[in-house]
């Protein structure tokens, strides 16, 4: 597959030499593609840029032992022990041998000379690059409090995070989730699954304020609590209690919820370090454009530690912290760099699974002024479709996948359904679709 | 080791030993065969693992749940022997299974 592919865009090349001269320029000067970060995003873009076609050198660098690997199911089956490494990882190490892309794994990079192109890497080796592309992905943001170092403290992010607690996520044990998003409720619902008291902490009055309608997330409060989750909402945790190991969360307000194990689920920051001593522009992340092109040619930035425009939502700068985001980037990346047609630009989504609740969510809701629900919400099967000024924005579906994707699809593509129409349920989702302008 | 043939809408033939227990998408993730890409990994979230599945096979696979439905109503060109290849699970049963890929999943 991968010498036919080759065999293609050498071809290509012969016909670029006659036409664009530009083109056979780019992929001339471009022989040494340096990734750092081997997360989904970078590890998505090495193997994509030999899809593509590219023979050149592939360096992929990640601070993590692991290869790339898939991110969600760390907060449920990786969690609950039912996905072990191997089943995680996005592709077997065969891939990047076959491939002949170098995966530099546990090793960081710490320096970025943009005038020679060259990386440093920790130990002081240093690689040249034609291109750069940064998928250096977030961090979550730490407790800063008294005890949160303390054995038993744990934030969220990595396959270590999630093997270090995993020996305490036991039943019987009592859970302190702090944070209310995805992460938290998601971390919450497989406890309770395996027979941990949970306790979730939520500094605002509403879990996943910040993803959400209200009407959404008292859904979630309320399943949740329905499995037995406690919630204290609008409560600020003070210190980590324990001496040896953690044994509670010490709240402002004086309380206390007691604990042996507490994971902090509360956001997480762009990881812009290398870019920022580089002296790359940031916009709540590295700065790219619609091709995920940094204020400087050479460098590419994808993933969680990007920042791009939103092609669905008048070009608003926005950050976005995905699977689609990491794919979708990586694809965007490629083709600039292989000067191939851009990839169909798709509307956002996600999804996140608790209990037998798939939720499925298309579109950026933020600055909705209309929320219309499909279905009701004692079916535990609806959705929510957001508007603004008339035009569908997002929907948050719940074991609705047909209404996710309906709503991508027309989001994707700038076409809109009366809200009158979405109510009525008598009319199958694809139906609508159909119909819609 | 159950062997899986998958057929790329160009034609081209890609025969792959897939351990029981995985899916029809994991295996062929996991052996980079161009057609299918599985953005979501697995979790029946965004339906870009579509296939056809040889009518010779439809019976072993089985058929798709209510909500494999629903997403395969929206994926393109489908048929009436389409699936989420997510949802099929590698048996001894489907030794020898044979699917055809969709000219695009997006």
């Amino acid at each position: 597959m991968l010498a036919q592919a080759r065999a293609c865009f050498k071809a290509r090349l012969r016909m670029t030499d006659i036409g664009s001269k530009h083109a056979l320029r780019m992929a001339n000067q471009i022989n040494r593609i340096v990734i750092i970060g081997a997360g989904q995003a970078g590890g998505e873009a090495a193997v994509r840029l030999r899809q593509g076609g590219f023979s050149g050198d592939i360096t992929l660098i990640g601070e993590e032992p692991a290869l790339p690997y898939q991110r969600p199911p760390l907060s449920k089956k990786y969690l609950a022990g039912e996905m072990d490494l191997e089943r995680l990882l996005l592709r077997p190490a065969s891939v990047y041998a076959d491939e002949n892309i170098a995966v530099l794994i546990p090793l960081r990079a710490v320096w970025i000379d943009r005038a020679n192109k060259r990386v440093r890497l920790e130990g002081g080796r240093e690689l040249a690059y034609d291109a750069l592309i940064l998928a250096t992905g977030a961090r979550p943001r730490k407790l800063t409090l008294v005890g949160a170092d303390l054995p038993g403290a744990h934030l969220f992010r990595t396959t270590a995070d999630a093997d270090a607690m995993r020996p305490s996520f036991l039943a019987g044990a009592k859970l302190a989730v702090i944070g209310a998003g995805y992460i938290g409720l998601e971390v919450a619902a497989m406890a309770r699954q395996k027979g941990l008291e949970v306790t979730v902490l939520e500094a605002a009055a509403r879990p996943l304020a910040r993803v959400t309608s209200p009407e959404i997330s008292g859904f979630f409060l309320d399943e949740h609590t329905a499995q037995g989750v406690r919630f204290v909402l609008g409560g600020q945790p003070a210190f980590i209690k324990g001496k040896e190991r953690v044994t509670g969360v010490g709240l402002a307000d004086g309380g206390e919820i007691s604990a042996d194990l507490v994971i902090a689920g509360i956001g997480v920051n762009p990881e812009t370090t290398l870019a920022q001593q580089c002296g790359l522009r940031i916009d709540n992340g590295v700065a790219a454009d619609g091709s995920c092109r940094t204020s400087d040619p050479s460098v590419f930035a994808i993933g969680d530690c990007a920042a791009r425009p939103m092609a669905h939502y008048q070009s608003r700068m926005s950050r976005l912290e995905s699977v689609h985001n990491a794919i979708e980037g990586a694809k965007l990346a490629v083709a600039a760099l292989l000067d191939q047609p851009a990839p169909t630009v798709e509307a956002p989504w996600f999804w996140s699974d608790q209990y037998d609740l798939k939720l499925q969510i298309a579109g950026l809701f933020q600055g909705y002024d209309r929320m219309v629900l499909r279905g009701v919400m004692a079916d535990r099967a609806f959705a929510a479709f957001y508007y603004r000024e008339g035009k569908l924005i997002a929907v948050d579906a719940v074991n609705r996948p047909g209404e996710f994707l309906g709503a991508k699809m027309l989001i994707q593509s700038g076409r809109t359904l009366a809200p009158d129409l979405i109510a009525d349920t008598s009319r199958p989702m694809k139906e609508l679709v159909a119909a819609a302008t | 080791m159950p062997k899986i043939t998958y057929i790329e809408h160009s034609g081209k033939e890609h025969v792959i030993d897939a351990p029981a227990g995985q899916t029809v998408m994991e295996a062929a993730v996991k052996h980079a065969v161009p057609g299918i890409d599985a953005d979501c990994g697995g979790a029946c979230a965004c339906a870009t693992c579509h296939v056809y599945v040889d009518d010779a096979w439809l019976a072993k696979t089985g058929e798709a749940s209510s909500m494999e439905q629903s997403m395969l109503d929206f994926a393109n060109d489908v048929a009436d022997n389409s699936r989420l290849s997510c949802q099929i699970k590698v048996s001894d049963a489907l030794d020898g299974l044979v699917v055809r890929l969709p000219k695009s999943q997006h």
